[in-house]
Formats: C-alpha cells, structure tokens, sequence
C-alpha cells in the first residue's frame, strides 16, 4: 500500500486512499525533456502490461463474465446450443429462497467466526509464548509452520483419517483414556460435524496468525515494557495497556485477512465431509460449487458466488483501512 | 489446551519487564513447553507419515508407532499416482515461470517509476485477494470450454498462476522498494536502456525476492485443489491434490496408500520449510502485512 501514497496522479479510487498523504516524488519535467519523458512513460508501461492484461483476464473478466452469467439460465445446454436466455433476477430469487440457503448462510458464519476465533487466540498465546527467549526458539516455531504450508487437500485427508469413526487417531485416544466407550462420529454426525470442521481449520490457520502476530510483536519497543513496569503495568496489566493497542493494526489485518480467506474455503470442507452429512457443513462457497459443478445450473452458481463477493467486499473495504492504518503508524 | 495456552501472556509481560535476566534451567523449561505445543501441533503430520508406513490391509487400527515399516503403501501410491505427481510438477514449474515473468516486470515498475495508474494496479491485486476462487472457476470453465483449454496443462498453469501473480508482484515490489535508486539510476547513466538495467542490475539484485515468490508460487500451484477440481473433467490431466480427493472420495480401505500419497505431495512444503527458512520469513510477512 504504502507505494500509491507516492503517485500523486493515480487514478480511480485509489487515489482516493492516496490523497490522504500529500505525493512527494514525481518532479515537474523541463519543457525540453517532456517528450523523452513521454517515451519514458511509454517504456514503464510496457514492464506493466503483461500483469494487467492476466489481471484483467483472471480477476476482472471472472467477475464480470460471473455478474452476467447470473442473470442468465446458464445450463449444460448452454454448452452446446450457446443459448443462456436472459431471466432477470430468477437466479437470485432462487438461490435466496432456497431452504439450504439460510443453512449454508448460518454455517458460513459459524465455521468463519468460530474458524478466526480459534486461530486468532491461539495463535496469539502462542506468539507471545515464543517471545520468550530461550534455546530452539526459531527452529521450532518454524517447524509450527508445517500445517499452513501443506497443500489444503492433504491436511483433509490426515484429518479424515485421525477423525474416522471407528479407528481414527482421536477415538483411539479418547477411548484408551477411558473418557469414550463407542467411537464419536465426528465427520458423519450432522450435530458434530460443523464443529470437526472448524477445529481442523483452526489448525490450520494458526500458523499464519502466529507468524504474523509474532512479526507485530518483535516491533513493540521494550522500553515501553521497562516504563510500563516502573509505573507497575506487568503481567496482565502490561499486555492490555501496552501490547494490545500497540498490536491493535496487526490484529485488525490478520482478523479481516482471515475472514476474507475462511469465507472462501472450499478444500478442507469438500475433502473432510464434501458439505455433508445433510448439509450439515455446507457453507455458501461449497453450495456454490455445488450448483455450478454437480447440478450444473451455472446461473445460479454464479448468483450464490456473487453473494459471496459481496459479503467478502464489505470485509475487503475493512481490510483496506486496515491495512492502510497498519502502514501509516 | 486453550487455559494452558491463555497463560503465557501475563508471565511474558512479567519476565520482559523485569529484564532479559532468566536462568539458563528456565529457559531450557520453555522449550519443553514449545517441545509439547508442537508435538500437539504437528501430530497429524506425524500420523500421516506414521500411517503411510503401516502394511495395509493386515490390521484394522493403525498402530502408534511404525515399529516394522512397510512401504506398500508407498508402492500403490506411485504406482498409480506417478503421473499425477509429473502432471502437479510440470504445471507448478509453468505455474513458476510464467508467474515471474509477468510479475517481476510489474514490480520493477511499480517500485521504481511514477506510472499513471499505478495505485489502480495495487488496489486491484489487493481486491483481487478477495474474490473466491468460485467465482473465478465458475466463469473460467465456460470460458476454457470455449477456448479448448479444459483439461489442459497450460490451461491449469494459467488459471494456478492466480494465486501466485498477485503475490508475487507484491513480494518483489516491497523488495524493490528497498533497493537504493542509485545503483539503477549509476547504470542508466552509463547508457544501460531500461531492459539492459532490470535485466542485469535489478533482477540479479533481487535474487532473494525472486527466490521467495518463486517458491511460494510453486508451493500455491502445487497445492491447488479448486481449479483442477473444476478445470479437469477427465483423467488425462489430473493434478495429485485431485488423485487425493479422488482416494478419499470413495470408501477408503487402504489408508496407508492414501496417506503415502499424502506424504508424497507434502514434500515441497517440507523442502520448502527445511531448506528456505528465511525465504518463508519473509514470505509470510512480506505479503501479508506490507
């Protein structure tokens, strides 16, 4: 971010976040260089192209061509007879009015928040816990890094197997401590599911909220912690008056960084309980999915995904602050 | 688990405050303490290395330990995943290639000149990270159904370079940004055109960065479920994240192969985790957060 707070003549809306901080750079040319300079800007533009071309080709036609597919009845017919007859708002209607939507709604909801919460407090303690000094330090918390680095659908399949009803890892344990008699059926319960789901994408994301928050953390001075504890701010104390709100912008990127990315998970779900049992851990992106790649109504697919946009824009307007907050202190 | 883990913050504010004075005996505490949180941590990987070395079939449970290691599992696995393994290295090096050069050019000149619409630019890689990949897939198939790249590898390498572009542009530019003017600026004096300097000043100046996104591009390209779930239809080209779901799909009864190919596929990311270190450092904060 901190780059288009130096360009004076950016357009579009980020100028708008720009103008806040006055531009330095860009130096008025002499009259006789301007049109080498011109050349110049001609040359500069050329590094630039390829990325907005893909840019444009991956992110602003997917979601333009999503915007149009969506008021269309966009079938496997459509494939072949390249006929999407245009149905107005039927899509949306449809989709909204559908019983799975407000479960898919309330699950998106509860696997997100309970998803950031999970990783946010743990990652937290663990962050300030690996502020200690002590020996082994840096190995071993990067060897925490492991479950973020693995590839989505492989942690699914360890889980599936540690969570397996009748000789998963966990049930093993929990029965040779003599808490469980018969196995939990954590991943075909439609009560227990949800809850599976969201404690194996808890550890995934604790990684990322450690490394991070570890990352804010070492920025904190120590002589406000030596100041603090004259005025007697130690323990508890200290982290509230002085760790938390000096934190405060990592925490508010890594929270709304999250929440964009849990609300379009889609791998750990469709590999752990592909959105069963019932519909049970079937979240607004895995239903979208659905209607697209196994119902093969693309129309509706695409107004279900546009729903999803929206809901992660009003996070991404979040984000943006945040982050522009983050960089400013 | 979460009282233990809530209690390091008072006693860290504490002994910070109180000064760096900590007996060695206490120190070595804290690292049985970080020993038993990644024990905790890692025990899925532990049990999916651990399963993938159990002789399939003979027993219903997995056992605790693999006290006699049987590599069955790991000679199904190659047996039929070897090409999906070829097909997942093949697109992430394209993935690779291709999202370097799109996005170290970018970099370059979003760090070093003033260009017009260049804040339009970041704010679209920022915007970019928040639309579901859904969404892309869902456009993407009836767009590459017309085009002829369903099923395709550069159709994959295309669609994985996605993830890796954007972040990308932003782990290089941030580098960039750091690199004193001076040495491009020495170089443009001395006649260098602006291919010459990026080509022979800036990209051998920014190897770390280079390095950086490259391995996190081919790690987001190797990993990549959705759009070889949704850009594939036949097995011609199947990615192993697909051979996986594709195992665990069906009734599983032979676990130890799936977790053998579970291992095989985690190697990059334990590559990249023992040997680039600092690569991931910076990664993983590079991108995020500046």
């Amino acid at each position: 971010m901190s780059l288009a707070t130096d360009l004076p003549h950016s357009e579009g809306r980020a100028s708008g976040e720009a103008a806040k901080t006055p531009g330095t750079g860009a130096e008025k040319p002499a009259p006789r260089r301007r049109s080498r300079q011109r050349r110049e800007r001609l040359f500069q533009w050329l590094f630039l192209v390829p990325a907005v071309v893909y840019m444009t080709l991956f992110f602003g036609y997917p979601v333009v061509k999503n915007v149009v597919m969506s008021f269309q009845e966009y079938t496997t017919s459509t494939f072949f007879t390249g006929e999407a007859p245009w149905v107005g708002f039927t899509n949306y209607v449809t989709v909204l009015q559908s019983s799975l939507f407000s479960t898919s709604l309330i699950n998106t909801a509860l696997f997100t928040i309970g998803s950031i919460l999970g990783q946010f407090v743990i990652g937290l303690a663990l962050a300030i816990f690996f502020q200690r000094k002590f020996p082994l330090n840096g190995i071993l918390r990067s060897l925490l890094l492991l479950p973020w680095l693995l590839p989505l659908i492989v942690s699914s399949a360890v889980w599936r197997w540690i969570l397996d009803k009748d000789s998963g890892a966990l049930n093993r344990f929990l029965g040779d401590l003599g808490i469980i008699d018969t196995g939990i059926p954590w991943l075909t319960s439609t009560s227990l599911a949800l809850i599976a789901v969201v404690g194996v994408n808890i550890w995934i994301g604790i990684p990322f909220n450690l490394t991070i928050l570890y990352g804010g953390l070492q920025e904190i001075p120590d002589e406000l912690y030596e100041a603090g504890s004259l005025d007697g701010a130690t323990g508890w104390k200290a982290f509230r008056n002085i760790t938390w709100p000096m934190l405060r912008p990592v925490v508010s990127v890594v929270l709304v960084l999250g929440v964009v990315y849990t609300l379009k998970v889609l791998d750990i779900i469709l590999g752990l309980t592909n959105g069963g049992p019932a519909n049970s851990t079937q979240t607004i992106a895995t239903q979208s999915y659905n209607l697209s790649f196994h119902e093969f109504k693309f129309g509706e697919g695409a107004a279900l995904g546009n729903v999803l946009v929206i809901i992660s824009l009003v996070f991404a307007v979040l984000y943006l602050r945040a982050s522009r907050r983050a960089v400013d202190e | 688990m979460t009282t233990v883990l809530k209690a390091p913050p008072l006693r860290r504010a504490g002994g910070k405050a109180t000064g760096p004075k900590v007996t060695g005996r206490k120190n070595w505490g804290y690292t049985a303490l970080a020993i038993f949180f990644l024990a905790i941590m890692l025990f899925p990987v532990y049990w999916m290395v651990n399963a993938s070395l159990q002789p399939n079939g003979t027993t219903l449970e997995t056992s605790w330990f693999p006290v006699k290691p049987d590599f069955t599992g790991y000679a199904t696995a190659i047996n039929e995943q070897a090409g999906n393994l070829g097909t997942s290295l093949i697109i992430s090096l394209g993935s690779v290639a291709l999202s370097l050069a799109i996005a170290a050019p970018a970099a370059y000149a979003l760090a070093y000149f003033k260009v017009r619409g260049a804040g339009v630019v970041l704010f679209a890689i920022l915007i970019s990270q928040m639309i579901p990949g859904i969404v892309v897939a869902n456009a993407l198939y009836t767009a590459y159904n017309d085009l002829g790249l369903l099923n395709s590898i550069p159709g994959l390498i295309l669609a994985d370079s996605a993830h890796g572009i954007p972040f990308a542009i932003l782990i290089i530019r941030a580098f960039m940004n750091g690199m004193p003017a001076s040495v491009i600026e020495a170089a443009r004096v001395d006649g260098a055109g602006h291919l010459r300097a990026f080509w022979s000043i800036v990209l051998p100046l920014s190897r770390n960065s280079l390095i950086t996104a490259g391995l996190f591009t081919f790690l987001f390209a190797w990993s990549d479920f959705l759009f070889a779930l949704t850009l594939t239809t036949t097995e011609a080209v199947r990615p192993v994240t697909l051979g996986i779901f594709q195992y665990i799909g069906a009734y599983v009864n032979d676990w130890s192969s799936v977790m053998a190919t579970a291992v095989l596929a985690s190697i990059p990311a334990i590559v990249l985790l023992v040997a680039a270190q600092k690569y991931i450092a910076a990664g993983t904060t590079g991108g995020a957060v500046k």
